[in-house]
């Protein structure tokens, strides 16, 4: 059976090793797509709707290809068809210089027969509202019931009940490299495309299919890439729109998303409204769960979000609707579902320890089957100092109230098949690994280094390693889900094994030892049974001449596994007159198996939490009912963390296993929820809707005084 | 944005001249362009001409001497925030400007173009949202999105004025210099300030024809204490949701004179002559505190959003004066 070893053999693995492009990303000698230009590219634009709902009765062109440096101009939706969200594609231009394109898409004049919209849940669900999806009565999908024991003998049973509602908005993924992609046509067969993408395979084929072309004849180059969060698998009618300037004009061209739009089409995270009535025995065990909620995905389907979350109820009903709005369409975003699920559930959990008079950590021990979680809320509550928090909510004096809590998440991330990898080994001693996944960000080309150093005995500097790139026709899946290490590193390490072992073949004559015997030590190979027969790194290779070693993986079920549970305590300080609410703590403890590298394993638990607590307390985007376009696609009114808000974090890496686990998502899931939770310890009031503004904080503190 | 002529400014009468050629919104003046180059990417404003103001001499100099303070218009928001004597002594001044956006925002812009930026209102900065201040029919906060409007002056337009070196420096007495065609006038800078009753499409009573040279401000009185308070949702860069320039002249707890200035929450600064009122003369202590914040919102009107900028206006005043006093 495979392993990675001991921990106490291991040279790198589980060690935390600086990410190989940091130096590059830092001096700005990394080229993302933004950062590409072809000799002679072009700039593309699209034309998109201001308006939530209409239909098209016309597209004038005429004015926009006449303009000086425009190469073209296409159409991007038929006259007669609907317009159904701000932000829809209407035509696009490419031209010369961006400001001419943009000059372009103005002088493009639509005629619009405008439509009534409903930009929002309420406005969506309300009698007479207008029909914006044929197929949803009520614009409301049907419902999604799930229904486990039973709920009237549950309710039975129940010593104290809790009935709330919780919600959280339309979160938008704040890509910090917008959507985009450069394409250019090497000739009639053959396309080049560079794009900010999760997944270059799927890009590649996507563009195979759609412009009929043999796949191996499409490339496409994600060397690095600025942020996905889960909405960057596909081109999108951008990233075709991309292409089909580029073939029209047979020039290269790039188009990115402005800032605006790549809040209003770039996808988002679904919003959640859910009325939850629950209760819980005497003896604290959770008894009786009945929810019902909805959410908005847009025009699109997709809203789900988890409930009951983590915790055992033998007798729960969930019904979920999804509720159509004229608005961009949701798309995957970290741990989809999962966060918004969490921050409920830890929310009632919470309410109910209270009516039970019971410590939440202890109603949580009672009522979580996971062990590893048990075992997190233990070195959780002692990080903390859990013993400090008030033990009466709000009950801290002053001005300034501080307050703490807790959430809980989890996750799968034990990857899958589909990745195939090539581990070469020339005879100048040098090392590539390649394969076709794609690094977003996370430090997978790390990751590979790593393997194959350890594998044999060198550094990473040692390895090079090629991924993001579809042409050596080496595919891997798209780096989502958490997946990408588990789905990955096996390979990998598989690659790296059958590689030494043909090493090791060449070489055993040469030492005079079985293969068996041999061993790789730190930049040499030498006979176990007599270390005296030691030669280098370089010695060894030097023996296969004008050959090279090129081995593939396969991907070893025993190398990775899946689940990942997660623990996360907050404590927090709020200013009572300003209702600032300022994190002042946050400590991780987030299951991961094997961290293969520690460094950037801590990171991604970072970007997690802050990712986490921008929903907790900032983020949000606003509908206007009237004009139904959102008003703050924008970084000044849509608001994300900065260096203020980021409080100390301490990420701990709880490796109980071996195995690889993928942790990309799980961090970000339990942060909303142990925020809300020490805001309510802090001043016994109760926020149950996100983002945790001033604004909330001193209507509910007026509230009860 | 729209094409635009550049023109170096060599002289205020040269400024003024071309200012002359047109109304609003033709010739416009550029200093830091922290605030006009988005409104002119979001063809809020399309002017034909621009006018650098960083070649006029002499414009962007702080003197300090104990008759006060002389600010030129093209002093920087950090020239200001990192001034030794303006942190000693016009303590209030200092901390409105370090409060302003971030580093580098507060390297270009300058005083000038602070006190003349537009509203960030999000129906005002939406280009294809033709709002009351635009020009169009209504104000969109009214029945609209309201979080970050206007609870006291608004109608019939509830922008706030997002200017934090105004609540500053009107608390502490100061007056503008305006130059036009037909020569210089100094105002009080609270005086510079309008409401949209009086004018809907603009923030002050600047002619198209003037341009803003100089900030005075005198000394404070011995014994004067100053704060800026700002409340917002992120530390930084962020607008206030609600701040308070405070200037207390004290005799130990005793108020002997106050200005209490508030940004965030009207369409231009709105000085408090109420929460002035239940300070002066007084010991400040919880009660007359409490009473300042009470009195300073009593006529708030709020919308639909933003009832809490009561409740936080009315803490931050209470907080400035309980600061006073302590």
């Amino acid at each position: 059976m495979a392993s990675w070893g001991e921990a106490s053999e291991s040279r790198l693995i589980g060690k935390r090793v600086n990410r190989l492009s940091g130096k590059d990303k830092v001096t700005g000698k990394a080229k993302y797509t933004f950062d590409i230009n072809e000799p002679g590219m072009l700039y593309g634009r699209i034309l998109r709707s201001e308006t939530a709902h209409a239909t098209v009765r016309g597209i004038d062109l005429s004015e926009a290809e006449a303009l000086p440096g425009v190469n073209a101009v296409i159409p991007l939706i038929e006259v007669g068809n609907k317009l159904r969200y701000q932000g829809q594609e209407i035509a696009a231009v490419a031209a010369e210089t961006d400001d001419i394109a943009k000059d372009a898409i103005r002088s493009i004049h639509v005629d619009l027969e405008e439509l009534p919209h409903v930009v929002t849940e309420d406005d969506a669900m309300a009698a007479n509202a207008p029909q914006i999806r044929e197929d949803w009565a009520n614009n409301q999908s049907e419902p999604n019931v799930r229904e486990d024991g039973d709920i009237n003998a549950g309710f039975a049973e129940a010593a104290v009940e809790i009935e709330a509602t919780y919600h959280t908005p339309v979160q938008t993924h704040v890509c910090l490299e917008t959507h985009g992609h450069v394409a250019k046509w090497e000739d009639e067969q053959n396309l080049t495309v560079w794009a900010s993408t999760q997944g270059v395979f799927g890009v590649r084929n996507d563009f195979a299919q759609h412009f009929e072309l043999p796949a191996n004849q499409v490339r496409v180059i994600t060397e690095h890439m600025g942020g996905g969060f889960g909405s960057k698998f596909g081109p999108g009618i951008e990233g075709r729109t991309a292409v089909e300037l580029a073939r029209i004009t047979g020039k290269a061209v790039k188009l990115m998303l402005t800032r605006k739009f790549e809040h209003l089409v770039a996808g988002n995270r679904p919003s959640m409204t859910q009325h939850v009535r629950a209760g819980a025995t005497s003896d604290g065990r959770l008894i009786a769960y009945d929810m019902k909620g909805y959410g908005t995905g847009g025009i699109s389907s997709g809203a789900g979000f988890t409930g009951p979350y983590v915790y055992h109820v033998p007798n729960s009903r969930a019904e979920r609707v999804n509720v159509a709005v004229n608005a961009g369409n949701q798309r995957a975003m970290r741990a989809p579902g999962h966060p918004q699920g969490a921050f409920a559930m830890d929310s009632l959990m919470d309410e109910l320890a209270e009516k039970l008079g019971m410590d939440p950590v202890e109603f949580r021990r009672i009522n979580d089957p996971n062990e590893v979680r048990q075992a997190q809320y233990t070195l959780g509550a002692q990080e903390i100092g859990w013993h400090r928090r008030n033990s009466v909510p709000g009950s801290g004096t002053g001005v300034k109230k501080r307050g703490m809590g807790l959430g809980s998440g989890q996750w799968g991330g034990g990857g899958g098949r589909g990745t195939e990898a090539r581990v070469t080994i020339n005879a100048d001693g040098t090392v590539e690994a390649v394969t076709g996944t794609q690094d977003i960000g996370t430090g997978i080309r790390t990751v590979i280094a790593m393997i194959v150093a350890e594998e044999f005995g060198l550094d990473t500097t040692d390895v090079r390693v090629k991924v993001g790139d579809s042409q050596p026709g080496l595919p891997s899946g798209g780096s989502g889900g958490s997946q990408t290490t588990p789905s990955v590193a096996p390979v990998i390490k598989t690659a790296a094994a059958a590689a030494k072992q043909k090493l090791f073949e060449r070489i055993a004559p040469l030492l005079e030892a079985p293969v068996g015997d041999l061993r790789v030590g730190t930049g040499t190979i030498y006979v176990v049974s007599d270390r005296t027969k030691t030669i280098t790194w370089k010695q060894a290779t030097g023996q296969l001449g004008m050959e090279s070693i090129s081995e593939g993986g396969t991907w070893d079920e025993d190398l990775r596994q899946n689940g990942a549970a997660g623990t996360q305590f907050a404590e927090v300080e709020i200013d009572t007159q300003t209702g600032a609410v300022r994190v002042v703590k946050i400590v991780a403890v987030q299951d991961c198996g094997l961290a293969i590298n520690r460094l950037t394993t801590e990171s991604q638990i970072n970007g997690g939490v802050i990712m986490g607590l921008g929903q907790a307390l900032l983020e949000e985007r606003f509908m206007d009912p009237e004009t139904g376009r959102m008003v703050n696609a924008n970084l000044e009114d849509y608001k994300v963390p900065g260096t203020f808000e980021i409080p100390e974090i301490q990420s701990i890496v709880f490796d109980t296993h071996r195995k690889v686990t993928g942790v990309g998502e799980p961090p970000c899931i339990p942060t909303p929820g142990a925020i809300a939770n020490a805001v309510y310890n802090a001043i016994g009031v109760r926020i149950r809707s996100l983002p945790i503004t001033p604004d909330k904080i001193l209507d509910a503190l007026a509230e009860k005084a | 944005m729209e094409k635009f002529s550049y023109v170096n400014a060599t002289s205020l009468e040269q400024v003024t001249s071309l200012l002359s050629e047109s109304g609003w919104g033709e010739v416009m003046l550029i200093a830091g362009g922290t605030d006009l180059l988005a409104e002119l990417k979001e063809y809020i404003e399309t002017p034909k001409t621009l006018i650098n103001l960083k070649t006029l001499p002499g414009m962007d100099s702080i003197e300090a001497d104990a008759s006060g303070l002389k600010i030129g218009a093209l002093a920087t928001v950090a020239d200001i925030a990192m001034h030794p004597t303006i942190q000693h002594h016009y303590t209030v001044l200092a901390q409105a400007a370090g409060s302003v956006a971030t580093p580098q925002i507060r390297n270009v812009g300058t005083l000038g173009g602070n006190l003349c930026q537009r509203p960030r209102c999000w129906y005002y900065r939406d280009e294809a949202t033709d709002c009351l201040k635009k020009g169009g029919d209504i104000c969109y906060a009214v029945d609209g999105l309201s979080k970050y409007h206007a609870i006291l002056g608004g109608d019939p337009v509830y922008i706030v004025h997002p200017s934090d070196l105004a609540p500053a420096l009107i608390a502490l007495g100061a007056s503008i210099k305006i130059v036009g065609p037909t020569g210089e006038k100094n105002m009080s800078l609270e005086e510079f300030f309008t409401l949209p009753a009086a004018n809907p499409f603009r923030e002050n009573v600047l002619e198209p024809n003037e341009i803003v040279v100089e900030v005075s401000v005198p000394a404070p009185k011995p014994n004067t204490k100053s704060f800026y308070l700002k409340a917002r949702e992120k530390g930084a860069p962020d607008f206030a949701l609600s701040s308070v320039a405070g200037v207390f002249e004290m005799d130990g707890q005793t108020c002997k004179t106050a200005s209490i200035v508030l940004g965030g929450v009207a369409p231009a600064p709105w000085r408090s002559k109420e929460a002035e009122a239940a300070v002066t003369g007084k010991m400040i202590d919880e009660s007359v505190s409490q009473q300042a914040g009470a009195d300073a919102v009593k006529d708030a009107q709020p919308l639909n959003d933003n009832v809490y900028k009561v409740t936080l206006t009315r803490n931050l005043v209470s907080r400035a004066a309980m600061m006073a006093a302590s």
